[in-house]
């Protein structure tokens, strides 16, 4: 901003002094232009995203259901009843909400942990160039690219007992399971609820890690290869370390994303999912969407919001030191 | 610069509060001009075997009213899983449909809303009275002033696979003792056939079971008094009973898994199930997998004998579609002549023998299904031994309470786990826990 200042300020010299209102009214315009340029992307950002939420979080201090849908402002105002009602451990509603919460803690570091680790994987073999490399780049990037609901759908039915394709392939064709298994039931479910989510994370990892890796200069692996440090060592302190700044980010993403899934479970499971793969997201939408008890839910949805943004805040503050340690 | 900040906050703030404000704001109703040349919107049900099977249904019918009338019909047919949002959003928006169906089982929650239009004595003369319909059906739909009437009506029926059941030598079930051991006959695990089929998944059927056969042991889910009362004895039996069926191995485990119905169907139509117990709207679907209308029986959903203390020989609930009218709409009189037009007696008639469904208009001819046997079955099920869910507005939420709830027990008896008596009072203490306050 201080170089259009100086530049617009020595225009406005250069040339024939126009009256002066004239002139300040032309600095001005110039110095609003960053402003106005980002304008549309912040009017947006506002309606779509912080206006709602902030409703939202208005609307947890209310007691609205179905009865108010349509005059909201006359549902009555009951503070933070809703939030107690929420975190009242000994209820069963309460009780629902920690299990969900652990649930999804778990669901999000398993998925997170491991499309991480096959992101890695496939980024750091596809650095070498082979034959085909260009088409199994492509093929990875598949999952990621289609649309939830077809690849979801795809899941479910492949995760049915009786005729889909995991359970044939499993018990007819490879015989390591005596008999068809429940998928889609009891503690099964977490894993294929896990199994379809990593699925679909991981050519984001993948795609990250890979771009990170271009910017690994080779001089760098040379070095440290007549250092005499073997591939493992190499991978480790220079791949790893390098791509640090990369990773951080990537598993805050991730993490954020998984922790709010919606798409997966309700695709598989609709609004009765198993207990073990109750998520935190599909328990809002329950008591919102489905129980029209919008306040609870809203309620719910703060408290996670609020989770989250403590995660995030000691993400920053462990990213920070990192930095300060100078990677 | 400041100045310009502060503008564009104060235009920002403006903005966002016009927003929220509009979200809440109604129109006006409709003026009296002509109705010719008007076109309404309808968001129809799906009673069909598929969303496309609705719209070949119904667009013949929807022409003969514009012929008729004048009234252009913008017909969208809405699946059963995204109604209840749908109707939703309308309600918040205030834009929505004019005309518009949904699951009688909701009537009372939609319409205390108050999106609805109340239909008083001068809009019921408009459609012919509310004495045309049968009593108990138009009960479903509440109490005066009625938010919606009747428009299809159903019926649970236990149907039966005649020549499976002729080929073990066993009579349709007259008790539930009678139809577990019918069912226990009918089971050969190693030819993959079952005594019986469920959607063991789908949260709205395990809801109607629940009531069911709770109010068959003498349990209601609600008191007199409009309190929920989920884990009274009654209740936790019935429950216990429809989860016995899975536990003592009678109906293939998978079944837990469906929440569609379209395994349960093919079981039936296949011959790998005796028995399933379904609304009589299932009957297209059955067709559409090649069964026809000889080859199945259906008797009344047993209970058992003797009756549990308090309990009714309750065979089914009233079950059936609703049609309203948006409160907001700009075309109050189009739209009611549309209801009157799907309500009459003509119409009524046409429609039920392509959906085979049950009629809502008193006095109807009987020849609406293509067995006439089966429909005097339904027709007597639906006047004798059917009574209308509990008419509260937490009926929705009762319904995603407590049928989510024994999903998951249905699920859990699937896999092999032992339900105590205590694991499901637990459940239904669960399920009431999530019953909203106020009423």
């Amino acid at each position: 901003m201080s170089h259009t200042d100086v530049v617009s300020r020595s225009a406005g010299e250069l040339t024939a002094p126009p009256a002066a209102p004239h002139h300040r009214r032309a600095v001005h315009l110039k110095r609003m232009t960053p402003y106005l340029l980002i304008l549309p992307a912040v009017v947006l950002e506002l309606l779509v995203h912080i206006l709602p939420s902030v409703a939202g979080v208005i609307t947890s201090l209310f007691d609205l259901n179905q009865f108010y849908l349509r005059q909201w402002f006359d549902a009555p105002f009951v503070g933070f009843s809703n939030y107690s009602v929420a975190l009242n451990f000994s209820s069963s509603v309460g009780d629902a909400l920690v299990h969900s919460f652990a649930v999804t803690i778990l669901y999000a570091v398993v998925v997170v942990a491991f499309s991480w680790f096959l992101g890695f994987s496939g980024a750091l073999i596809l650095q070498q160039a082979f034959k085909g490399r260009g088409v199994l780049r492509t093929v990875f990037l598949i999952p990621y690219a289609t649309p939830i609901y077809a690849g979801v759908i795809v899941w479910d039915f492949m995760l049915q007992r009786d005729n889909g394709l995991i359970n044939h392939v499993l018990v007819d064709d490879l015989h390591i399971l005596g008999q068809p298994a429940f998928w889609l039931l009891g503690n099964d479910a977490f894993i294929s609820t896990a199994v379809v989510a990593i699925w679909r994370m991981w050519p984001f990892a993948f795609l990250m890690t890979m771009a990170g890796m271009q910017s690994i200069p080779e001089e760098v692996y040379e070095a440290a290869a007549l250092d005499g440090a073997g591939p493992w060592r190499r991978t480790y302190h220079v791949t790893l370390g390098l791509l640090r700044p990369v990773t951080a980010v990537l598993l805050l993403m991730m993490f954020l994303w998984t922790f709010n899934d919606f798409n997966t479970p309700f695709v598989l499971f609709g609004t009765a999912p198993p207990p073990s793969v109750d998520l935190i997201s599909m328990h809002i939408y329950t008591n919102s969407f489905v129980n029209w008890n919008f306040g609870l839910g809203a309620a719910m949805s703060v408290l996670m919001l609020a989770f989250l943004m403590v995660v995030t805040g000691l993400w920053f503050l462990w990213d920070r030191r990192g930095h300060r340690h100078g990677w | 610069m400041k100045r310009s900040k502060l503008a564009a906050a104060v235009a920002l703030a403006a903005f966002a509060g016009a927003a929220l404000v509009g979200c809440s704001s109604s129109s006006g109703s409709g003026s009296g001009s002509s109705l010719a040349g008007t076109t309404i919107t309808y968001w129809a049900t799906n009673q069909g075997p598929s969303l496309q099977a609705d719209q070949t249904i119904l667009t013949p019918e929807l022409n003969k009213f514009t012929q008729e009338t004048g009234i252009k019909v913008n017909l969208q047919v809405i699946p059963w899983t995204t109604d209840d949002t749908k109707i939703l959003a309308a309600t918040v928006s205030g834009k929505g449909p004019d005309v518009l169906n949904f699951g009688n089982t909701d009537a009372w929650t939609f319409g205390a809303t108050g999106a609805l239009l109340p239909w008083t004595s001068s809009e019921l003369s408009q459609v012919g009275g509310a004495g045309k319909f049968i009593p108990n059906v138009l009960a479903a739909a509440g109490q005066a002033p009625y938010t919606s009437l009747p428009l299809y009506s159903q019926a649970y029926g236990l149907f039966y696979n005649k020549a499976m059941f002729s080929k073990a030598g066993l009579t349709p079930p007259t008790t539930w003792q009678e139809l577990v051991s019918d069912a226990k006959k009918l089971t050969n695990p190693a030819t993959q056939t079952y005594g019986l089929a469920i959607q063991g998944a789908s949260v709205s059927e395990s809801m109607h079971f629940a009531y069911i056969f709770a109010r068959q042991n003498g349990g209601s889910p609600f008191n007199a008094q409009n309190q929920p009362t989920f884990t009274t004895a009654g209740n936790v039996n019935g429950l216990k009973q429809y989860l016995d069926l899975m536990s003592s191995g009678v109906i293939n485990p998978s079944d837990a898994q469906d929440s569609t119905g379209t395994l349960q169907a093919s079981e039936f139509a296949h011959g790998k199930a005796g028995m399933i117990m379904v609304q009589n709207g299932s009957m297209s679907s059955l067709a559409s997998q090649g069964m026809s209308t000889s080859q199945y029986g259906v008797v009344p959903i047993p209970a058992p004998s003797p009756l549990p203390p308090g309990g009714q020989d309750l065979a089914s609930f009233v079950a059936g579609t609703n049609i309203a009218i948006f409160k907001d709409t700009p075309h109050l009189a189009a739209a009611i002549k549309f209801v009157n037009f799907m309500t009459s007696k003509s119409e009524q008639q046409i429609l039920d023998e392509k959906y085979q469904l049950l009629p809502v208009l008193s006095g109807a001819s009987q020849n609406f299904l293509s067995d006439p046997a089966i429909a005097q079955t339904f027709i007597s099920i639906l006047n004798t031994r059917a009574q209308p869910l509990p008419v509260k507005a937490n009926t929705e939420a009762y319904q995603q309470a407590v049928g989510a709830q024994l999903v998951t027990l249905m699920g859990k008896a699937a896999t092999g786990t032992q339900l105590s008596t205590s694991a499901i009072e637990a459940a239904l203490q669960s399920a009431q826990a999530q019953m909203p306050a106020s009423q």
